[in-house]
């Protein structure tokens, strides 16, 4: 399939041919272009955007259809209307936010942990194959083991704080960095460390100019899994023992039989890990932007 | 007679991998003079590839010794520019960000080295394709960007390994004409591995014969072509005597290896 990807915004896709990018010379739009024209070109470039509006409507219709239909109690199935009633009091009283704030701190905390902890023993499995050889089997064996299952260790050693959710998060995000970045430093082309040989390049160098851009492209994909782990750590800590975050709202609202409060704790849950995700996937074709060209100029 | 700028005395290399010894090169010794340009030419397998990376520093020999300028080369030194086969750009930066790289790695380039490598990509005919990215280039826009970026820091020896290998012939011809040119104009001394007989006479003053396993130098060849070189001058009876005595010279070794 010849198709870009939302996913994988990086792989060879059509997109080369909806942006065709002359090498050097930036082409001047005519200024007499029309407007429907370039909304055309807006929808061909960006579908997904585009689409939006409608499939939230038409989902939005639908969830609103079946309930009407079905005549589900709100501790079952709540309206849309009734969710957006229940997100809008809690933001007035401000436990939206407390809660929100909660859970985004310790995504955050251990994304910072467990990424920096991440590339540095990534990096050194990547240059060195013995160490690799010698860790591998014992970094494969840690991740059989479901976090959920050793989530209530955590909170038994750590208490129900914020630690132990950080550390919940920091293993989730820890291993698909780390094999992103072993994979993406040992496949840093022969011929260009030759290069950098040739040219009597420092460590620094190396790693600055060669290793760092070189093993970007791999490293984003570990880092987009390890963004979307992260949000799914700090809710199964909370789960586990907590008294505020989304994850807590979500164990609240189910003891309470407060399924609209469900439901706000849920959409905030995706609204954090879609921002992250598509920050980094913006990040991520700021500076792989060479990436996205495959244009050949002639000889 | 100068002081030659490179010497090499009874280099001898031998690769050895977990028990296997492979013997790559016997024995060499040569020496080149200053603005002279030297081919080597041999059969793949003869250690073409590995006498150059010992040349340059890159590797180090098992027995023998190479002397630059009288000193002896143990590691890269920053008088020699090398081109590789491969076009070893970065694809993460644009052809002007590819040529930089060199003086990049000693201080941050300013304005002025920026004209300077612009100015050296003109040369080349590549002003158009300063800021286009590797992908965006043909095999042969990228091999001149690879010539481009070894000469930008004036280096007092090139040495290139089958730099145009990997292009189609009638390119392969026009960037042989251009490096002609190059190397006349800048008295660049300069050291080229080869595989194509008839590129090394088109080229070179000298052509050394590289030939046999591990490989031993079957002969020197001085190439009495007048200058400036044009391709005409391959049809000339005398550098048809000249490619057959290289063919010889190849065939020789050759068959020293088989009958070892």
């Amino acid at each position: 399939m010849k198709d870009s990807s939302i996913l994988f915004p990086g792989a060879p896709a059509d997109d080369g041919k909806d942006q065709p990018t002359p090498p050097a010379i930036e082409q001047p739009a005519p200024q007499d272009r029309r407007t429907a024209g370039r909304v055309r070109d807006w929808v061909a470039r960006h579908p997904a955007l585009a689409a939006f509006p409608f499939v939230l409507s038409a989902s939005l219709l639908l969830w609103e259809a079946l309930v009407r239909w079905q005549d589900y109690p709100v501790f079952i199935l709540p309206r849309p209307g009734h969710v957006l009633q229940k997100t809008l009091t809690m933001a007035a009283d401000g436990t939206l936010l407390r809660h929100t704030q909660a859970t985004a701190t310790e995504i955050g905390a251990g994304l910072l942990i467990g990424l920096t902890l991440a590339f540095l023993l990534g990096y050194w499995l990547g240059r060195s194959r013995t160490l690799d050889r010698i860790l591998s089997p014992y970094l494969v064996a840690s991740q059989t083991i479901p976090v959920v299952a050793i989530a209530p260790l955590l909170v038994i050693w750590f208490g129900s704080g914020l630690l132990s959710k950080v550390l919940v998060t920091t293993i989730m995000v820890f291993f698909p960095t780390l094999v992103s970045t072993v994979v993406g430093i040992r496949n840093v082309d022969a011929d260009l460390r030759e290069l950098m040989r040739s040219l009597r390049a420092t460590r620094r160098q190396f790693f600055l100019k060669l290793e760092l851009p070189a093993a970007l492209p791999v490293i984003f994909g570990g880092l987009k899994l390890s963004v979307i782990l992260a949000v799914v750590g700090a809710i199964v800590g909370e789960f586990v023992g907590a008294d505020v975050g989304l994850g807590f709202l979500i164990n609240l609202g189910r003891g309470v039989l407060d399924t609209p409060m469900i439901f706000v704790a849920v959409l905030m849950i995706v609204l954090l890990a879609q921002s992250m995700y598509w920050s980094l996937t913006l990040l991520e074709s700021y500076l792989l932007r060479w990436k996205q060209l495959d244009l050949k100029g002639g000889d | 007679m100068t002081e030659p700028l490179l010497q090499a005395h009874n280099v001898s290399h031998t690769y050895s991998r977990r028990n296997r010894v492979t013997p790559a090169l016997a024995d060499v010794s040569l020496s080149l003079q200053q603005h002279e340009f030297v081919c080597v030419v041999g059969d793949s397998g003869s250690g073409k590839s590995t006498l150059l990376r010992i040349l340059g520093g890159l590797l180090t020999p098992t027995t023998g010794q190479v002397q630059f300028r009288g000193n002896p080369v143990r590691s890269p030194q920053p008088q020699i520019g090398f081109v590789f086969q491969n076009t070893n750009l970065m694809p993460w930066r644009t052809a002007l960000e590819n040529v930089l790289l060199p003086l990049e790695l000693h201080k941050p380039p300013d304005s002025q080295d920026r004209e300077r490598a612009h100015a050296a990509l003109a040369l080349m005919g590549l002003e158009k394709f300063a800021d286009a990215y590797p992908s965006q280039l043909s095999g042969g826009m990228a091999q001149r960007v690879t010539l481009t970026r070894a000469l930008l820091p004036n280096p007092a020896l090139l040495l290139m390994d089958e730099p145009f290998g990997a292009l189609d012939a009638l390119t392969r011809e026009r960037l042989n004409q251009e490096l002609l040119r190059l190397c006349r104009d800048r008295k660049q001394t300069a050291l080229m591995i080869t595989h194509s007989i008839q590129e090394a006479v088109f080229l070179a003053d000298r052509v050394l014969v590289l030939s046999g396993q591990p490989g031993t130098l079957q002969g020197l060849i001085p190439i009495n072509l007048p200058r400036p070189r044009t391709l005409d001058m391959l049809t000339w009876p005398q550098a048809g005597a000249l490619i057959s005595q290289i063919r010889a010279c190849l065939a020789t070794g050759a068959e020293e290896a088989v009958h070892q």
